[in-house]
């Protein structure tokens, strides 16, 4: 898996070509043999259970099915006018909003942003504290297996159109953790990264210097990760549930 | 008594002009307390952007009735009080709907949002919207007792619960105003109004590095930019009702803009000196030195 072209990551962020949001290399007619079945047990809080309500009333509660939607992400149309799309792709591209969730090391170079020294206020960016509100996600540096399952959820839980950028060189292909047995290699294999800011870390400036480009990107409408997520949704699925080996969630978390 | 149709695009206008001074001064106080911890701060027109985004996004998801209609609420409760009240002094554009009685109305209004909001956050499912719910009430219920005091000491002062005929007492000098007349009224009217604004101290409920955001953790999309459009229309049309009870009205746009702008940086100023009060503190401060003023204001009048 490792030995695949992937985009060089000793570019800098500023030379990154706009990135190509072709489909993944692999087919996804022929996703990567499924592992066998395993029978995991399911924390209590997502049994079948039977509740007694205020009025004796006993109510069936299946967690995983009434908590959560089960139908997989659908491909979204733009809007039908060219020029509310862009008007609308002109907006996000001014208002990105990133999901505060440090899921490593990297996050420590976002909070010069956020102060005065960086201020990335001024470039319409700024933080929410969840998911519903975020339209970015910066994985931030590796990502453990353990979180991959928390920025899987997290990512599903994102209106589209919603972008993901990985930051610094372990989300490429490992970086310093490439031997590691507990984190991911490539990023892309598990949710749709529409930009790569290399380095390790990569300064804030080079932060910046990403944020600009996903702009540019977002306001060509070239930023689909979304849809792609949609499309490519089984072939992702097959990638994500083969690391996580403890998969005792819904398939699709909305 | 008939019903002019004409106050409808009227108080359209009126709430055109309020939404885009909303939106703008909302930009405006950001940016203030940005340049107070010496950042830039965001660009003037960014909630307009939000805006457009928000409404843009492609998906969004629903938690059931109650989960649409929360922000329909909240925003009927501000476009309602900005509605009912007398915008602009002795303009017969601008008095939009207002009636005899309409100082009741409003007090209802300043809380009717943040019930639609509880039942739209409890819809939604997510604990800390509940536990966000839950304190938002307590501190809203605490800060108005003392403006609910100082409304009753106004009303008596003036012996009429129309907000036009308190405006109209108030005209002449600005030594007629309540400010003068009344201070202890003012005083408690005031220190409840620093715990509706949702600004520190008091902004433990919405705060982002508390639990997640509070209410509106599971809003998104449509939903949030409804409650956006409200965060631009609530803040002014409450200010609308204190100016008129407390700082004389306003006789014409300019002078609105300046109060108001005023109005609101008194709640800007106390937020980026004083730290962040737990809602168990906030409302103890409340009862401990608001309502005592607003005792005293009905008392001695």
């Amino acid at each position: 898996m490792d030995k695949k072209t992937h985009k060089d990551p000793a570019k800098t962020s500023a030379e990154l070509p706009s990135v190509d949001l072709n489909p993944p290399e692999v087919q996804p007619q022929k996703p990567p043999a499924p592992p066998a079945e395993r029978t995991i047990e399911l924390p209590e809080e997502l049994r079948k259970r039977t509740v007694k309500g205020p009025g004796g009333v006993e109510i069936e509660v299946e967690p995983l099915r009434d908590y959560y939607c089960e139908a997989p992400p659908t491909v979204m149309p733009a809007a039908y006018s060219k020029i509310v799309e862009d008007l609308f792709n002109w907006a996000r591209a001014e208002s990105i909003w990133i999901l505060g969730f440090g899921t490593g090391c990297g996050a420590i170079e976002m909070r010069p942003l956020m102060t005065p020294r960086y201020d990335a206020y001024r470039y319409g960016i700024q933080w929410r504290p969840t998911p519903r509100q975020a339209n970015l996600f910066v994985i931030s540096g590796y990502l453990s297996v353990k979180t991959l399952k928390r920025a899987i959820r997290s990512y599903e839980q994102m209106q589209n159109p919603k972008y993901v950028v990985g930051l610094g060189s372990c989300t490429i292909n490992g970086g310093m953790y490439w031997d590691s047995y507990n984190t991911i290699k490539r990023l892309d294999e598990y949710l749709p990264v529409d930009l790569y800011i290399t380095g390790c870390m990569p300064r804030p400036e080079a932060l910046l210097a990403g944020f600009m480009d996903l702009k540019r990107m977002i306001r060509a409408g070239e930023a689909e990760g979304a849809n792609k997520y949609a499309e490519y949704f089984d072939w992702y699925k097959a990638n994500q549930k083969r690391v996580i080996k403890d998969w005792d969630m819904p398939d699709y978390s909305w | 008594m008939g019903f002019e149709w004409i106050k409808i695009p009227y108080s359209l206008l009126t709430l055109f002009i309020v939404v885009n001074y909303g939106l703008l001064l909302n930009a405006l106080i950001a940016k203030i307390a940005a340049r107070v911890g010496r950042r830039h701060g965001i660009p003037i027109w960014q909630n307009y952007v939000d805006m457009i985004k928000n409404y843009g996004l492609r998906t969004s998801i629903t938690h059931g009735v109650m989960f649409y209609m929360g922000p329909v609420f909240r925003l009927s409760g501000g476009v309602g009080l900005l509605l009912f009240v007398p915008t602009i002094y002795g303009s017969v554009m601008f008095s939009n709907l207002s009636f005899a009685g309409d100082l009741i109305l409003a007090l209802y209004f300043v809380f009717f949002g943040t019930l639609g909001m509880a039942l739209g956050a409890g819809e939604s499912g997510h604990p800390y919207a509940a536990i966000g719910v839950s304190r938002g009430l307590a501190q809203v219920t605490a800060a108005e007792l003392p403006f609910a005091l100082a409304v009753f000491a106004v009303a008596l002062q003036y012996e009429t619960l129309s907000v036009t005929e308190i405006v109209a007492a108030q005209q002449g000098s600005y030594l007629n105003w309540t400010l003068f007349t009344n201070p202890f009224a003012v005083a408690a009217a005031m220190l409840s109004f620093l715990g509706s604004m949702m600004r520190p101290p008091f902004d433990v409920v919405l705060a982002p590095q508390e639990i997640p955001i509070g209410p509106p953790t599971e809003y998104h999309s449509s939903y949030l930019a409804l409650m956006q459009t409200n965060r631009a229309i609530f803040p002014i049309a409450k200010m609308v009702v204190y100016m008129n009870l407390f700082f004389g009205g306003a006789v014409s746009w300019p002078i609105f803009f300046v109060k108001i702008f005023l109005i609101y940086m008194v709640s800007v100023l106390v937020g980026v000196v004083f730290p962040r009060f737990h809602v168990e503190h906030s409302v103890r401060w409340f009862l401990i030195w608001a309502v005592p003023l607003g005792v005293i204001a009905v008392a001695i009048v």
